[in-house]
C-alpha cells in the first residue's frame, strides 16, 4: 500500500517508542482519587454531588456545564470527601471532586465482561446520546467532547471518518498498545460513529512505524462485518496527528483558516475515543478510563510501562507505582515531547486527555542558549501551516498585530517544529502563542461586534 | 563653458522654484484647519508618549483635552499638576489637583524567603511563564520576576533586583503612567499615592492562598489573620480573599498594622525613621488596656494621632478627626513640628 | 535533580545549532581550501590563516569591547568569513592587505549592522570588493606563486582566464577552457582552482540539508542560458556558457557565498528570483562591463534585493490560496 503524509512543512524527531513492547498493564486504586471537572474542551462540568455522599464506579457526579462540555463519572466507588479547588498540573486551581476509595463496586447496567459486541444499535440519536451521556472527549490531546464533533450542524454532510492512529509524537506508545491489545473494539467503535455520521467512508491512519498495528487492522479488519472501513498506513512525519495535517495526508484537502475539518467533509476521531465510544454505546461503561506510558529517556527499559489507569488518579500515584522517578530526570511531561505540558505539580490528577509520565533527561530537554536569528528558513519549511514563525515572532516583539493577523498567526496550532528545528534556539513558540492569543482575541472581538451590529440591524428592521 | 554655468544655474533655479510653486499650492488646497490651541497643548506635554493618560501619545491626548468639555477625564500622569495647570491655562478650564502617584509592587517573595520550586526555562516573559503555570514558587499570586515591567516602563523607573528578583521601582523616576500595571499579567504593581515626603504603608502581598498554604510558599505573605483589620483605628484596612488592602485615602500612616503585621506583608516606605516595633505595639496595649473597661464608642479611642516617626502624617491627611490632638500615649516632641 | 525543569513546550530540540551548521560550511570549504594550498603553497596558507585570526580577533574584539556583549567568536561564523574572504584574494596578496580585507569584512560589513543576522552585504564579499576597489594593483595580480604540487605557472602569468577574454578575444579565451578546467584552473584567486572541489563541498551542504540547491542552480541555468544565447548570435564576441559558469567566482559565489543566510531570500521563489538577478547581474558585467569578473557586485547588488523579495514572496499558507 502507498505511504502518504501531507505536504507543507514537518519534523522528523527521533521517534524514541521506548515502551512499545510493553502490555497494558491495570493500575491498582490509590487511596484517594480527585476528579478534575475542567478535564474537557469547554464550560467546566458541574458537580451534582455532595460531600459524604457515597458514589459508585461509573457513576455520574457532574453535569455538563454548556454546550461544549461533559459529563464526569466516578472513577471509583467510595465517598466524596471533599469538592474543592486543587492545583492541576500547572499549578493552577480547578475543582476538583476528592473520593475516597472504598472498594470497587460498580453501578448498575455497566457491562464488565470482555465479550466484543459487533451489533451497532441502530438508532443514531440514541448513540450520540449515549456517547454524551458516557462523557466520551476526544482523547488525542484536545478533549473536545466527542458528540458535538460527531454531529455536524445541519447542511454540513461528513464524507470521511478519520481514525487518528499517527501517534506522531515520540515516546508515546499508549494508542499503539490498544491498537494491538482492542484491536476489534476499536474497529466496532470506528462503526459506530460511521454509522452516527451517516455510513460515510472510514480511513484508520496509523504511521508506518507500527507496522503491526497496521497489520492488525488489517487482519480484524477481515474478521470483522462491516463494510468501508480501511486501514491507511502513513510516512513518519510530526505533526501527522495534526486534525488538519491528517486530513490533509489521507484526503489531500486542507481546511480553511479558522474552519472546522466538517467543512471539507471530514470528521477525525482519536483510535482511543472509538475505543472510549465502543465502550459507551456496546457495554454502557462511561469513560472513567484511559490508557498512559509511564516513558523517558532517562528511564531503564524494564520500568517502562503501559497502564489502564482509573481517570482521577493522581500523577505522583501512578509514578510511584511505577518505581518512582527516575535518577537524571530533569523534566516531567505530561503528554508528548513536542506538544506535552511540563508538570509542575506532580500531585495533581489525572485527567481524561491523560495520556503519558514522561521523565526527560536534562541533555535532551534543557534549552540551548538563544543566539541571533541567521535567517536560515528552517522555522519556515519545518511549520506545518506553512506560516513564517521567524516573521511572527518578530512582529510580535515590535507589537504589529495588523501584521499578525495578515501573516496568519492566528492559523498556528502550537506544534512545536519551529522552536525545535531553531538553531539559534530562538523561543519562536513561546512569543507566537502569545501573537496568537492575541490575534484570536481581537478576532473574536471583531466577529463578536459584527454580530451585534447585525442583530441591531435586524431588530431595526422588525421595528420599521 | 560659462554659458553652461550660467544656463545650469538657471534651470535649476526655475525647476527649484516651479516645484516650490506647485507644493504651495498643494499645501494650500489640502490644509487641513485645526484648532491651534491642539499645538499649544502640545508643547507644554512632556513629550513621552507614553500612554499613560490612556490616548495613544501627547498629541492625542492634546487633541482630546481641546475637544473635551472640561478636564475631568483628561489627565497627564506623567506632567502632573504642574502640566495640568498649564494645559487648563491654554484652554481656560479649571482643573482638579491630584495626588501625585508611584507605582508599588504588592509583593515581597524575594529568592531568599520565597523558596523556588523548580525551574523556568522558557522565554524571559513574565506573561508567557503565567500562561504556562503557577510559577517557579509555591506563590502562584507572586512576582514571576521575567522583568515584563521593566520592558514596559518607557523612564527607566524599573530595574530588577538580582538579588531579590523582584523589581526596584526609582521613585524619582517614576511618573505613574501605569505601563508597568497594565505589563504585569499577576496584576502586582498598583498606582498608590505617594504620600507625603513619599511616606506610605502598603500591603506588599496579593497571595490569595489560606495562611498555612500562603506562608509555606512564602515566608513574608499575607496570611490573611486579620490583625491588621483589628489593630487599624481608622478603618482603612480591608480583608478580602484572605488578603489585607490598605486604603491609601484612609491611612492616616500611624504604622500601628505594621508593628503588629505577623509576617511583615505591610510596608512603610520613606518614613525619616524605622519602625520602633516594640514602643507603638506597648502604645496599641495601653491603649486597648484603656478603652476595654470603658468599652465606649470607637470615636473616643485615643488612637488616630500622629505618631513621632512621621511628622507630615496629620498634614497630609488634611481633616483630622477631632479627637486626634488630644492623643496623650502617641505624642512626643517630633509630631508637635506641624 | 531537585528541581525539575518547566517550560513551554517543545520538549526537544533537533540536533541543530549555528555552529553546527557552520561548522558543516567548513567542512564543506576544506576540498577547495585543501587543493588551493596545493597549488599556491605557502603563500595561500598564509593568507588563509592570517584571514581567519583576522576575522576571529575582530569580532572578539568588537563584542567584547565595544557592544559589551558576550562574545559570539563560537558560533563560528567569522572563520566562515575568513575563509571565504582568503579564497577570493590573489594568492600573492600581501598579509596586511588581508587584515584590511577583513576589517572591513567584520567590522563594518557584520558587526556595525549588529552582528551575525543582521548583516545587509555578505561580509567577505564586501571585504573583497572593497579590497578590489582600493587596491586595485595588488588585487589584480595574478601572479602564480610556487605550489606544493607542480602547477604550470609560467603559462599563466598575469591574467586568469577571464582576463584573457581581454587579451585573446573571446572567441580564443572560449578554447582555453576544457573540461580538464573542471578540476583545476591556474591564474586566479585560490576559490577558483578547482570548481570539482567547490562543487563536492556544495553536495556535501545539500546532503546534510544546510542549503537548498535552488539559488545555486537559478545562478548556473541563468548564466549559461545568458552566456548561451549571446554565444549563439554571437561566438566571435560573445564567450560561451561553460567558459563562463567555470572561470572567475562563478562557482564559489553561487555555492558558498550566495547561499549565506543572513543575505539570501528565505523562500525558495525569492531563492529563484534573486539567483537569476545574480546569474543575469554577473553576465552583463562580463559582456558590457569593464570589469572582467562580476560574481561579487553582482552578489552585493542582490543582497540590497533581499529584504524587497522577502516582501515579494512567503510560502503558500495551509488552507490559504
Amino acid at each position: 500500500m502507498s505511504k502518504i503524509t501531507f505536504k507543507i512543512g514537518g519534523v522528523h524527531p527521533n521517534d524514541a517508542k521506548l515502551a512499545r513492547d510493553r502490555a497494558i498493564e491495570v493500575l491498582p486504586l490509590p487511596q484517594t482519587v480527585y476528579v478534575s471537572m475542567a478535564q474537557h474542551l469547554g464550560a467546566p462540568a458541574k458537580p451534582i454531588v455532595a460531600v459524604g455522599d457515597k458514589v459508585k464506579t461509573g457513576q455520574l457526579i457532574a453535569e455538563a456545564g454548556g454546550f461544549i462540555s461533559a459529563v464526569v463519572h466516578s472513577p471509583v466507588s467510595g465517598t466524596v470527601k471533599s469538592i474543592a479547588p486543587r492545583a492541576d498540573i500547572a499549578g493552577k486551581p480547578v475543582t476538583h471532586v476528592e473520593i475516597s476509595v472504598e472498594g470497587d463496586e460498580w453501578a448498575e447496567g455497566i457491562d464488565l465482561s470482555d465479550t466484543l459486541v459487533t451489533e451497532i444499535p441502530e438508532d443514531r440519536v440514541a448513540i450520540l446520546k449515549k456517547i454524551q451521556d458516557c462523557g466520551v472527549v476526544g482523547l488525542g490531546g484536545a478533549t473536545f467532547p466527542t458528540h458535538v464533533k460527531l454531529n455536524p450542524a445541519p447542511g454540513s454532510k461528513a464524507e470521511c471518518l478519520i481514525l487518528n492512529g499517527a501517534e506522531c509524537e515520540p515516546y508515546l506508545t499508549s494508542d499503539y498498545r490498544i491498537l494491538l491489545e482492542k484491536t476489534k473494539e476499536i474497529i466496532v467503535g470506528a462503526a459506530i460513529m460511521q454509522k452516527v455520521l451517516g455510513g460515510c467512508h472510514t480511513v484508520i491512519g496509523i504511521e508506518e512505524n507500527k507496522p503491526e498495528a497496521i497489520e492488525a487492522v488489517r487482519k480484524a479488519l477481515t474478521e470483522l462485518p462491516y463494510n468501508n472501513i480501511e486501514v491507511q498506513s502513513l510516512k513518519k512525519k510530526y505533526p501527522q496527528g495534526g486534525e488538519k495535517q491528517l486530513i490533509a495526508a489521507v484526503m489531500g484537502r486542507e481546511v480553511g483558516s479558522g474552519a472546522l475539518p466538517i467543512s471539507v467533509g471530514a470528521v477525525v476521531q482519536n483510535v482511543a475515543t472509538s475505543l472510549a465510544v465502543y465502550e459507551a454505546v456496546q457495554k454502557n461503561k462511561p469513560l472513567i478510563t484511559n490508557t498512559l506510558t509511564v516513558t523517558g529517556d532517562c528511564l531503564p527499559l524494564e520500568r517502562q510501562h503501559n497502564y489502564l489507569f482509573r481517570i482521577g488518579v493522581p500523577l505522583s500515584f501512578i509514578a510511584e507505582y511505577a518505581g518512582g522517578i527516575p535518577e537524571g530526570a530533569a523534566k516531567l511531561i505530561s503528554g508528548g515531547p513536542m506538544m506535552g505540558k511540563a508538570i509542575s505539580n506532580l500531585d495533581a490528577a489525572t485527567v481524561k486527555g491523560s495520556s503519558s509520565i514522561l521523565y526527560l533527561s536534562e541533555a535532551s530537554t534543557r534549552r540551548g542558549t538563544e543566539s541571533a536569528c541567521i535567517r536560515c528558513g528552517r522555522c519556515a519549511q519545518a511549520c506545518p501551516m506553512g506560516l513564517e514563525p521567524f516573521l511572527l515572532n518578530r512582529l510580535y516583539k515590535a507589537g504589529d498585530n495588523e501584521a499578525l493577523e495578515a501573516n496568519a498567526a492566528q492559523d498556528c496550532i502550537e506544534c512545536g517544529c519551529c522552536l525545535y528545528s531553531c538553531p539559534a534556539n530562538i523561543p519562536l513558540l513561546d512569543n507566537i502563542r502569545m501573537a496568537k492569543g492575541t490575534v484570536m482575541g481581537i478576532l473574536r472581538a471583531r466577529a463578536a461586534a459584527a454580530k451585534a451590529a447585525a442583530e441591531a440591524a435586524k431588530s431595526n428592521e422588525n421595528k420599521n | 563653458m560659462s554659458s553652461t554655468i550660467i544656463w545650469t544655474v538657471a534651470i535649476l533655479a526655475g525647476l527649484g522654484f516651479l516645484l516650490a510653486l506647485i507644493l504651495y499650492l498643494v499645501a494650500e488646497r489640502f490644509k487641513v484647519e485645526e484648532d491651534p490651541r491642539i499645538d499649544e497643548v502640545e508643547k507644554v506635554m512632556p513629550g513621552a508618549n507614553c500612554g499613560g493618560c490612556g490616548f495613544a501619545g501627547c498629541r492625542a491626548f492634546a487633541d482630546a483635552a481641546v475637544k473635551a468639555p472640561n478636564l475631568d477625564n483628561n489627565y497627564c500622569p506623567v506632567g502632573g499638576n504642574e502640566v495640568m495647570k498649564k494645559v487648563a491655562a491654554i484652554l481656560g478650564f479649571k482643573v482638579e489637583e491630584k495626588a501625585p502617584q508611584v507605582a508599588v509592587l504588592r509583593c515581597n517573595g524575594s529568592c531568599a524567603v520565597r523558596p523556588r520550586i523548580n525551574e523556568y526555562d522558557g522565554v524571559k516573559s513574565c506573561k508567557v511563564k503565567a500562561a504556562l503555570y503557577s510559577g517557579d514558587t509555591g506563590c502562584s499570586f507572586g512576582c514571576l520576576g521575567c522583568g515584563d515591567c521593566v520592558e514596559a516602563c518607557q523612564f527607566g523607573a524599573l530595574s530588577m533586583d538580582p538579588e531579590t528578583g523582584l523589581p526596584v521601582v526609582d521613585e524619582s523616576k517614576c511618573t505613574a503612567c501605569g505601563a508597568c500595571v497594565k505589563a504585569c499579567p499577576k496584576t502586582l504593581i498598583e498606582l498608590r499615592a505617594k504620600g507625603p515626603r513619599g511616606m506610605r504603608e502598603y500591603v506588599a502581598c496579593r497571595n490569595m492562598d489560606k495562611g498555612p498554604a500562603a506562608k509555606k510558599a512564602c515566608a513574608n505573605a499575607c496570611i490573611g489573620c486579620g490583625i491588621c483589620v483589628k489593630t487599624c483605628t481608622h478603618d482603612a484596612i480591608t480583608l478580602e480573599n484572605n488578603i489585607a488592602y490598605i486604603d491609601f485615602s484612609k491611612c492616616k500612616l500611624c504604622r500601628e498594622c505594621e508593628a503588629m503585621c505577623p509576617t511583615g506583608a505591610i510596608h512603610g516606605v520613606n518614613f525619616p525613621k524605622p519602625l520602633d516595633t516594640a514602643a507603638v505595639k506597648e502604645r496599641i496595649a495601653k491603649r486597648k488596656a484603656a478603652s476595654a473597661p470603658s468599652a465606649g464608642p470607637s470615636g473616643t479611642l485615643p488612637a488616630s494621632g500622629p505618631l513621632p516617626l512621621q511628622p507630615g502624617a496629620a498634614m497630609a491627611s488634611g481633616a483630622e478627626q477631632p479627637s486626634s490632638p488630644s492623643n496623650v500615649t502617641s505624642s512626643n516632641s517630633n509630631s508637635s513640628n506641624e | 535533580m531537585d528541581k525539575y525543569i518547566i517550560s513551554p513546550n517543545p520538549h526537544v530540540h533537533a540536533p541543530v545549532s549555528t555552529k553546527k551548521l557552520m561548522l558543516d560550511v567548513i567542512i564543506a570549504l576544506c576540498p577547495a581550501v585543501i587543493v588551493s594550498f596545493l597549488y599556491y603553497g605557502w603563500s595561500e596558507i598564509i593568507i588563509m590563516a592570517v584571514s581567519i585570526a583576522s576575522c576571529l580577533c575582530l569580532e572578539w574584539t568588537i563584542t567584547k569591547f565595544l557592544m559589551k556583549s558576550s562574545s559570539t567568536i563560537g558560533d563560528l561564523s567569522a572563520v566562515v568569513t575568513g575563509i571565504l574572504l582568503a579564497m577570493n584574494l590573489p594568492p600573492t596578496t600581501p598579509w596586511w592587505i588581508v587584515v584590511i580585507g577583513a576589517a572591513v569584512a567584520i567590522a563594518v560589513a557584520k558587526m556595525s549592522f549588529g552582528g551575525l543576522g543582521q548583516n545587509i552585504f555578505n561580509p567577505a564579499i564586501t571585504g573583497r570588493v572593497f579590497l578590489l576597489l582600493s587596491f586595485p594593483a595588488a588585487m589584480t595580480d595574478w601572479t602564480v606563486p610556487a605550489g606544493f604540487i607542480a602547477n604550470n605557472a609560467d603559462a599563466f602569468t598575469g591574467a586568469t582566464l577571464l582576463g584573457q577574454v581581454n587579451i585573446l578575444g573571446p572567441a580564443a579565451a572560449d578554447k582555453l577552457v576544457s573540461l580538464g578546467t573542471l578540476f583545476h584552473n591556474i591564474g586566479g584567486s585560490a576559490g577558483e582552482i578547482s570548481a570539482l572541489a567547490l562543487l563536492a563541498g556544495w553536495v556535501y551542504l545539500i546532503v546534510r540539508g544546510v542549503i537548498k540547491p535552488w539559488i545555486t542552480l537559478s545562478i548556473f541555468a541563468t548564466v549559461a542560458i545568458i552566456a548561451g544565447i549571446f554565444h549563439l548570435a554571437d561566438p566571435e564576441a560573445y564567450t560561451g556558457p561553460l567558459f563562463n559558469l567555470l572561470t572567475g567566482g562563478v562557482i564559489l559565489g553561487a555555492c558558498f557565498m550566495a547561499t549565506d543566510y543572513v543575505t539570501s531570500p528565505m523562500s525558495t521563489a525569492g531563492g529563484i528570483v534573486f539567483g537569476f538577478g545574480i546569474g543575469f547581474i554577473v553576465m552583463m558585467i562580463r559582456y558590457f562591463g569593464s570589469y572582467p569578473e562580476g560574481m561579487s557586485f553582482a552578489i552585493l547588488i542582490m543582497n540590497m534585493a533581499v529584504p524587497l523579495i522577502d516582501r515579494a514572496f512567503h510560502q503558500r499558507k495551509f488552507g490559504r490560496k
